[in-house]
């Protein structure tokens, strides 16, 4: 028997939900019947609108897809001036204040404390900057992810934003796609980097070269089936499928017309194509999408890059991410930002809309590590552009611990999220920094923070992973982490292997510091014949977090460190998630705002 | 007046007549229980799988694990809480924090009649 979900989607669902959305915040949040509620807010999350927790009636959370995280300067300070006016909520965040940006993981814009009444205001000054919410959530094609920077890296096998718009263009507001099982995840990577991280997505098209009748076509292998959630995590499978650039969007409707119509709609916790391609392997995968979905010949998979792979990969000599100044194909340089946790106040986004029209850039970057990228910047002007003030607070030479903190939104606004996350990453990573030694030679380190098993900070692809737990502390029940380590991309991507569970929140920077000295002391390194020696010179190649990691067994990684309480201090501890919000000064539920209204 | 119930937002929620009710990320002693070789299980709700009606209870299956021993799994069915008065549809949902038998295990321990 289909959900209830598909229930409610088969009433209404897709483009026609606009109308109904704006007629209520015409009307006023009263106007929802409390009867009907529960499924509007499903309806709402495919033009973007999440219904926030519990305590925060009334309030949603809103999601901008930007495809391939690619904004101009101006849309960039269209979304900073809305954030401005409209996401304030009843109390600050002790960290950010009271307007905020948060970038995702999957390149899009989320916005809190959005009230009904407000939509039509926002939807029209999106729009009229050719922006939109459509799809940014519920289940249809979602944010189609990539490198920011297609058509400007000098490290590029061949330009994929021109494949990404075709996409964007065919399947937002398809009525064909637009009712799809389960959420649609898609990356199309052209870079020779792995930005793209196409593992972890349910449709993913990765550079390749295959040679068809004589003559080497550059192109696209094609992946199925990655996924992070709910501890079933899976990379995606190459169906052995190569897609000229032209035929990515026939592909694509292929693919997800077979999961449209073979997908799990009675059981949403099976419905991703993951547990389809599990069930059916890519062979059959293949057999069916070749024989009921496609009109030509699907030729055979090309030839990977895969071993020229550096994003999030864990490499001891390589960067794994977009931080730093990068010459691009043209001259001219992108420069990457650390914004740490992906969240930035109003006010510095639209400061950095104005410095990067200023310095004549046309693209900022959203990436998957939750950093900015303003692309763009000529020679003569890169030193004045480093030297501007804004760039000491999203800095492009950011300390290790900074750079590579990744959380998700968690139980300020999160109804699945166990424990508090972005405000306390910014804690650990501040401790961390004054209180815990780098090791040499470590410029890039990767703590991924997630508040459940839905991952939306992937935290089984980093070097320290944390998952959101509960534990009992002196026989009350505190915030705590799973830890995972060694997770990552790359030519061979790699889950954490979860290794301490459990630990209270307040002992996992004390874990950090401990294992660090670990891998200080136990890394392993050689010494680099002066022939052999790489651009940088370094005489002594070191052992990296993953590669020291990866070869421990199991049992040798449990009890490696030991959880401890330090001069870190975790507000947080208890149980935010029975607050209304975490920071406010009386947290209890019954202080909880009244829904605004009309 | 009939009673909706269901999860909500990817089993994070219990919705009754379209009230978010009860939350997972709470923490549930579990008595005479198979979940885990614990006594008690201390289980930390993650998820709720199903949700079912045994009237007046409203009753579901939670995903979690026990944070004593590590087990993970799905519950059998656990009373969430009650509407007393259909007509009103107000309902009461159960203290998460005292200790709650799982149905299935409670119906075997029952003595033969």
């Amino acid at each position: 028997m289909p959900s209830k979900v598909e229930g409610w989607k088969d009433e209404v669902y897709g483009t026609e939900i606009r109308d109904h959305l704006l007629q209520f915040a015409e009307a006023g949040w009263s106007s929802i019947p409390e009867d009907e509620r529960d499924a509007w807010f499903e309806r709402f999350k495919w033009w973007g609108l999440y219904h926030q927790r519990k305590g925060q009636e009334s309030y949603f959370m809103m999601r901008i897809g930007t495809p391939n995280g690619r904004l101009t300067p101006e849309q960039l300070r269209v979304v900073g001036e809305i954030a401005k006016e409209y996401a304030t909520g009843p109390v600050e965040n002790p960290e950010f204040g009271d307007a905020y940006c948060d970038w995702t993981t999957r390149q899009s814009i989320q916005l809190h404390w959005i009230q009904l009444q407000d939509i039509p205001d926002i939807f029209e000054k999106l729009e009229a900057h050719d922006l939109s919410t459509i799809q940014a959530c519920g289940d249809s094609w979602r944010n189609i992810v990539g490198s920011p920077v297609a058509g400007r890296d000098a490290d590029e096998h061949l330009n994929a934003w021109p494949v990404i718009q075709e996409l964007h263009e065919e399947f937002k507001g398809n009525d064909d796609f637009s009712n799809l099982p389960r959420k649609w995840k898609v990356s199309v990577t052209g870079d020779t980097r792995g930005s793209g991280q196409g593992d972890i997505n349910d449709l993913a098209f990765e550079p390749a070269v295959k040679e068809i009748d004589g003559e080497e076509v550059k192109g696209f292998n094609t992946l199925v089936g990655g996924g992070l959630s709910r501890k079933e995590e899976r990379f995606a499978r190459d169906i052995d499928v190569f897609a000229r650039p032209e035929n990515v969007a026939d592909v694509s409707a292929g693919i997800s017309a077979l999961f449209r119509d073979h997908g799990d709609r009675e059981d949403r916790f099976n419905a991703r194509i993951k547990f389809l391609v599990d069930e059916w392997g890519p062979e059959k995968l293949r057999s069916v999408l070749q024989e009921e979905y496609m009109e030509y010949e699907l030729p055979t998979a090309g030839e990977n890059l895969r071993e020229q792979y550096n994003y999030n990969a864990g490499k001891a000599d390589e960067p794994g991410d977009y931080i730093g100044v990068h010459e691009q194909n043209d001259g001219q340089y992108f420069v990457g930002l650390s914004v740490l946790v992906g969240r930035q106040s109003a006010d510095d986004v639209i400061e950095l809309a104005d410095l990067a029209e200023a310095y004549g850039s046309e693209m900022i970057g959203l990436t998957q590590r939750q950093n900015l990228i303003v692309a763009d910047i000529a020679e003569d002007d890169l030193d004045d552009f480093l030297d501007e003030p804004l760039l000491e607070t999203y800095s492009p030479d950011p300390h290790p611990f900074m750079r590579g903190s990744i959380a998700c939104t968690g139980t300020e606004y999160c109804s699945l999220s166990i424990v508090e996350t972005k405000n306390r990453m910014v804690r650990y990573a501040r401790w961390l920094k004054e209180n815990v030694a780098v090791p040499g030679g470590v410029e890039d380190f990767h703590i991924h923070l997630s508040g459940c098993t839905a991952s939306c900070a992937q935290p089984q692809i980093a070097d320290i992973s944390l998952r959101g737990m509960k534990t009992r502390k002196d026989g009350e029940p505190v915030e705590a982490f799973d830890i995972g380590l060694g997770g990552g991309l790359g030519e061979n991507p790699q889950f954490a292997d979860w290794v301490e569970m459990r630990v209270a929140a307040d002992e996992v920077p004390g874990y950090i510091d401990n294992l660090l000295r670990v891998y200080e002391s136990e890394r392993e390194e050689r010494v680099v014949p002066e022939e052999q020696r790489g651009r940088d010179g370094e005489a002594v190649e070191r052992e990296s977090f993953r590669e020291f990691i990866a070869r421990h067994e199991d049992d040798e990684l449990t009890g490696m460190a030991e959880p401890e309480e330090t001069s870190y201090e975790d507000p947080y501890l208890g149980n935010t998630k029975m607050t209304w919000y975490p920071y406010a000064e009386d947290t209890e539920m019954d202080a909880a705002p009244t829904p605004a209204d009309d | 007046m009939p009673t909706s119930v269901h999860q909500l937002d990817d089993g994070a929620w219990l919705s009754v007549n379209d009230a978010r009710e009860v939350n997972v990320s709470d923490l549930w002693w579990l008595a005479r229980h198979d979940f885990c070789s614990c006594e008690m299980a201390d289980f930390l709700a993650e998820g709720f799988v199903e949700i079912g009606v045994d009237h007046p209870n409203v009753e579901g299956r939670i995903a979690g694990q026990c944070i004593d021993c590590g087990e993970s799994g799905v519950t059998d069915w656990l009373t969430l809480g009650r509407v007393v008065d259909p007509d009103s549809g107000r309902f009461y949902a159960v203290d998460t924090t005292s200790v709650h038998v799982p149905e299935r295990r409670r119906r075997l321990a029952r003595p033969p009649e």
